[in-house]
């Protein structure tokens, strides 16, 4: 069975839907669903007062054994859609609001449009997929808290903000495009991948895990020092092109994290090669 | 809302509750209490009266907290500092009561709502810098539900310090009562003395005679000096004291040198010093790899002497706030943990520094320090001179004492406990040699009766005729419940009192506000005999060397929500 979902009207304050999650949803039926509790600005509301929801026979040539969730519509004012859900399959047709996969523990959420900011914050394990650009602290922690995404993967196609794995602790974050700056703040493990250009201040006051930086760096923080020269990287068993300026870092907190930057996107880093 | 001791013309009589009230020595008798006027009574007019039906209950007096960071510029700081602790913890508003949130460091409405209905009535915020004493009272005036005092922080004042650099006991003394009258405090609170003020240099002193930099005196001099002070001005509570060296491997040498110097000072078998959160005083070893307990030297000298009181400052396993005026301690506890930090130096005053810290059970060195705590309050054999208290919340938020009421109560859960804590910690403990479980009675002295005595609250803490009906009624029957095994239920009894009555009113029914009361600030009025002279040379050096004005910095007396003054007559 699928649970389709589509706005009924544009929301103008934020909706606050943790509901919508395979966790929550699962086995009810339309009328179930829409009783279930959502916050529209300070308005308690019903889901099936803000949503169209409709359930559909499942199509055969689905192979995932949880239930699936549709999204369609505008849903750039839903926030928190799969909040803690632990199994199947959230496919959100279209662009998507704040907190996607907030403390997320497994299953699967695709989005074939934007989200915008803290995709996948606190994240545990599963998967985020967005097709789009991601909006800033990918992976972060709440405000304050320094219990970033734990694990997990999170691939953004397009581009994603600023803060981009702030306080990662373990898992998985690949960009396609470029990110903005201070990506892997604070990091104390997993793994994060830019395939496009990065803002500047990567890194800053990591303790451990990886950056691949496989594009232009305006430059590298000073709290980093250079360590080899490295013809490959390797993120998830996967062998990434180089050749790698390796840096480790942040000095300045007694880390042991590696930054490994692209040497020849970035010609202006070439000075480092001398303290090698 | 009324201020808390209204309830006037309102009677009420508790029926049939099983009274322990140690101060007049009642241990477990089935009485009936009588209140009339806010205050308790022989008896009143049954035909008038609201009758609670405490049968199977246990009556209290209301609940008093010696010492908890509830109020004030360092705390508010610490709510800043924490957004991610009022995520995890909030209150909705009803029709009664206000919105708040806050795990560890709550906002005053709540901490307010929280104590009341844990049956608590009168708290303490001990660490008051004299320059945000406006800020504080602020908050107080704001935290309802309970009587409040604050002490203010006179231990690294630069005026004190150098009132004792001449020697000047006298002239100490009519300024310190000056300072107290002027912060509406209660009582000298000393941090770290000297310490806080070598911070300001990027220093720290290292024991209790390692001089001051700049004023030359050592820490030694400033407590005993204050002690004098605090027994001229005839100050209902004694110094309450932060050690030098809280936190540091081995500092339980100094805290019992510390308690040693004033041992003297005592006059009539009173108490001379209290030596607050002692936990964190009673380390012994060189290093983190070698920290063991040093609670059993500590009680064996407490136990010997009668001048010294003390509060546990327990620890429980879970995720809190520190803050504390000790500056360079804070600095110590950012290093260990490498978490976030907040530092302050109160221009000529003080300093603070604040921290978020986890305490974990498989930590070597957190577990030793739960197990330093329960073996203080359980060696040491006068509940009278040990009191209940976490430093909240630098040990655990104030909500986790019911908690620490049944492992007091029941050696079984300590038992259990030990089991799931750090191994090496575990077979170092003193814990599995100590079968003492505490009665209710001692109970009731930890938690309220010996608390309002150390403070020299001869209303509170007590059921006698006369004193404040603030009363706390717990359901739970001890003829019926075991507490030693069943200490889940003691637990449960002791979170959600099934009476709080505060002034003689109802305020909390089955662990739920039902009528909110703004509570009193208290606060002690020194006569001096000749009043102390403002000179002009202070006037001068507070245009110099403060950001306030002389004129703005004294807090006048219809500043406080409800305010209620203590007079004492002092020798000077």
């Amino acid at each position: 069975m699928i649970l389709k979902l589509h706005p009924k009207r544009r929301f103008k304050a934020p909706v606050y839907a943790e509901c919508i999650s395979p966790d929550n949803l699962n086995g009810l039926s339309e009328a179930e669903a829409s009783r279930l509790e959502v916050w529209e600005g300070n308005k308690r509301r019903r889901l099936g007062g803000l949503f169209k929801i409709e359930l559909v026979e499942e199509s055969p040539s689905s192979d995932s054994d949880g239930p699936t969730i549709m999204l369609s519509g505008d849903l750039t004012k839903v926030r928190r859609i799969g909040a803690g859900m632990s199994r199947g399959c959230i496919v959100v047709e279209g662009n998507v609001g704040m907190h996607l996969g907030e403390s997320m523990k497994g299953g699967t959420i695709k989005v074939t449009g934007n989200a915008e900011s803290w995709v996948g914050c606190m994240m545990e394990g599963g998967l985020i997929e967005v097709e789009g650009s991601a909006g800033d602290y990918v992976g972060a922690p709440y405000r304050g808290s320094r219990d970033g995404m734990n694990g997990g993967t999170i691939i953004i196609h397009g581009d994603a903000g600023s803060e981009v794995g702030c306080f990662m602790r373990g898992g998985l974050i690949k960009v396609q495009g470029n990110v903005g700056q201070f990506v892997g703040i604070h990091m104390a493990g997993g793994t994060i991948l830019v395939r496009g250009d990065c803002g500047g201040r990567a890194g800053a006051e990591m303790t451990d895990g990886k950056i691949i930086l496989c594009g232009h760096v305006p430059s590298v923080l000073p709290t980093f020092t250079i360590d080899d020269l490295k013809s490959n990287a390797k993120v998830d068993g996967e062998k990434i092109r180089g050749p790698f300026y390796r840096f480790i870092g942040d000095v300045a907190e007694g880390g042991k994290g590696r930054l490994f930057v692209s040497k020849p996107r970035n010609p202006h880093l070439a000075f480092y090669e001398k303290y090698l | 809302m009324s201020f808390g001791e209204g309830g006037i013309g309102m009677a009420l009589l508790i029926r049939n509750g099983i009274v322990y009230d140690p101060l007049n020595g009642v241990d477990g008798e089935v009485m009936d209490i009588a209140v009339e006027d806010g205050r308790i009574v022989e008896k009143v007019d049954e035909r008038k009266a609201k009758v609670i039906d405490a049968s199977g209950m246990i009556v209290m007096p209301g609940g008093v907290d010696i010492h908890c960071h509830i109020a004030g510029a360092e705390v508010n700081a610490g709510r800043l500092l924490r957004p991610e602790d009022h995520r995890r913890d909030y209150e909705s508003k009803t029709v009664l009561t206000r919105s708040g949130v806050g795990h560890s460091v709550p906002s005053t409405f709540t901490t307010g709502y929280r104590y009341a209905r844990m049956g608590y009535t009168t708290i303490c915020n001990p660490s008051m810098p004299p320059l945000e004493s406006r800020h504080t009272h602020e908050e107080l005036n704001d935290t309802p539900m309970v009587d409040k005092v604050t002490f203010p922080l006179l231990g690294d004042w630069w005026f004190v310090l150098e009132y004792i650099q001449k020697g000047a006991i006298e002239e100490c003394a009519s300024h310190v009562a000056w300072m107290i009258r002027s912060t509406k405090g209660y009582a000298i609170k000393i941090v770290n003395p000297g310490g806080v003020e070598a911070w300001g240099f990027g220093r720290n002193v290292r024991d209790l005679d390692d001089p001051v930099p700049n004023f030359g005196i050592t820490p030694r001099e400033i407590v005993r000096s204050l002690c004098t002070v605090n027994r001229v001005l005839h100050l209902p509570h004694t110094i309450h004291v932060h050690t030098n060296r809280l936190g540091q491997p081995g500092n339980y040498v100094t805290t019992i040198e510390t308690m040693r110097c004033v041992e003297d000072l005592s006059t009539g078998g009173k108490p001379s010093i209290h030596v607050t959160h002692c936990l964190f005083s009673a380390f012994k070893g060189s290093g983190w790899h070698d920290m063991r307990s040093g609670a059993e030297e500590i009680a064996k000298y407490v136990n010997h002497h009668s001048h010294v009181t003390l509060d546990l400052g327990q620890i429980v396993f879970t995720d809190t706030t520190t803050m504390t005026a000790d500056g360079p301690w804070q600095y110590t506890l950012y290093e260990i943990s490498g978490n976030k930090w907040i530092n302050h130096d109160v221009e000529t005053e003080t300093g603070s520094g604040i921290v978020p810290f986890r305490y974990r059970r498989k930590s070597y060195v957190h577990a030793v320090m739960w197990s330093i705590g329960l073996e203080l309050a359980l060696l040491i054999d006068d509940p009278w001179r040990v009191y209940l208290t976490t430093d909240h919340p630098n040990g655990a938020p104030f909500t986790t004492y019911p908690r620490i009421i049944s492992w007091l109560m029941s050696g079984r859960v300590r038992e259990r406990i030990l089991k799931r804590v750090n191994k090496r910690a575990r077979a170092k403990s003193l814990l599995p040699s100590i079968d003492r479980e505490y009665t209710l009675r001692e109970i009731a002295i930890v938690t309220r009766a010996g608390q309002a005595k150390a403070l020299g609250l001869e209303f509170k803490g007590h059921l006698g005729v006369g004193a404040d009906a603030d009363i706390s009624i717990y359901n739970i029957d001890p003829r019926r419940v075991d507490p030693s095994r069943s200490y889940r239920e003691v637990r449960r009894a002791f979170e959600k009192a099934a009476y709080t009555i505060k002034g003689g009113q109802v305020v909390v029914k089955d662990g739920e506000v039902v009528k909110p009361v703004w509570g009193r600030t208290l606060w002690v009025d020194v006569g001096l005999k000749s009043p102390a002279e403002v000179t002009a040379d202070m006037k001068k050096r507070f245009r110099d060397y403060w950001t306030v004005e002389f004129e703005n910095y004294i807090i006048p007396r219809d500043y406080l929500r409800g305010s209620l003054a203590l007079r004492t007559e002092a020798e000077v």
